[in-house]
């Protein structure tokens, strides 16, 4: 069974944000709210280096561990899904998420917030495959079209990479071997467990 | 007779107030029935028009081998060029 998993390369992340507007056309996401977004660090020094930040569908999801109306659940993929259903806004995950991929829509009286919303890792949601309460809630669900997340099929540089664990590690690992550096995988240890600086692992 | 009548009007206001407390009572906050089931993502959405071909939905193998090859052929640049 794969297990879905994202992946990004900083040496080859240029900041273009195609990945940020690929997830935006694709789901219909409201103003304000992005389920992506590119972090840049030491950013307009030489040297500066970019990564392309999302819910990472950790394998010891922390938000799944917070909500306090169980919202979450992951699917026999490895993809960390929530209920908007279920939710109530209460904002406990975005607290608790490593990676900062809640996100909660702020259109209404007083900035009143909505219920959560994140990176579906183009998986939609509880509702049926393909349905038009899924999208309107979710998004598209591309891996039931066998398709993987847009963002990463958009990426120009293949910086960002998405899918089944072992495919991308595998990819990763071969770039890293190629030109003998940037084996440093950000984030990769804080959601999958293994340390930071070891590199992608499958 | 009239103690008898003081004790039994004084059962059943205490048993009026037990009562009361009782309807004041919390209700229940047990979660039930989350999270909701989701359909698998190998079964496909039912629409041939959006979905990629080459594999078989309903199919959960093919549906992994058709998004390791989509994932080897889009994203691994190296395989392709060399």
């Amino acid at each position: 069974m794969a297990r879905m998993k994202f992946i990004c390369d900083a040496e080859r992340c240029i900041e273009c944000n195609g990945c940020v507007t690929a997830c935006k056309n694709e789901h219909e996401v409201p103003w304000g709210v992005n389920r992506r977004r590119v972090v840049t660090l030491n950013d307009g020094v030489p040297g500066e280096k970019s990564i392309s930040v999302a819910c990472m569908h950790c394998s010891d999801a922390p938000c799944m561990a917070v909500c306090p109306v169980n919202c979450f659940y992951r699917t026999d993929e490895g993809v960390v899904l929530h209920d908007k259903d279920v939710c109530i806004g209460c904002g406990y995950c975005s607290y608790a998420c490593p990676f900062g991929a809640p996100q909660f829509p702020s259109q209404g009286t007083f900035g009143v917030r909505g219920k959560m919303d994140k990176c579906t890792f183009c998986a939609g949601g509880p509702e049926a495959n393909g349905s038009q309460a899924e999208f309107e809630k979710y998004g598209r669900n591309r891996l039931a079209e066998g398709k993987l997340p847009a963002c990463a099929e958009m990426c120009a540089t293949k910086a960002l990479l998405a899918g089944d664990g072992d495919v991308v590690a595998d990819i990763m690992r071969n770039r890293v071997v190629q030109r003998g550096k940037g084996a440093e995988v950000w984030g990769w240890g804080t959601a999958y467990g293994t340390k930071a600086g070891e590199g992608a692992k499958s | 007779m009239k103690r008898s009548s003081s004790r039994w009007a004084t059962c059943v206001i205490g048993l009026g107030l037990l009562s009361g407390l009782v309807a004041c009572g919390e209700m229940t906050q047990a979660m039930t029935g989350m999270p909701k089931s989701d359909t698998a993502a190998s079964a496909g959405t039912g629409v041939n028009a959006f979905t990629a071909p080459g594999w078989q939905s309903g199919d959960v193998k093919s549906w992994g081998e058709q998004l390791k090859t989509r994932a080897q052929y889009g994203q691994n640049d190296h395989t392709r060029s060399h």
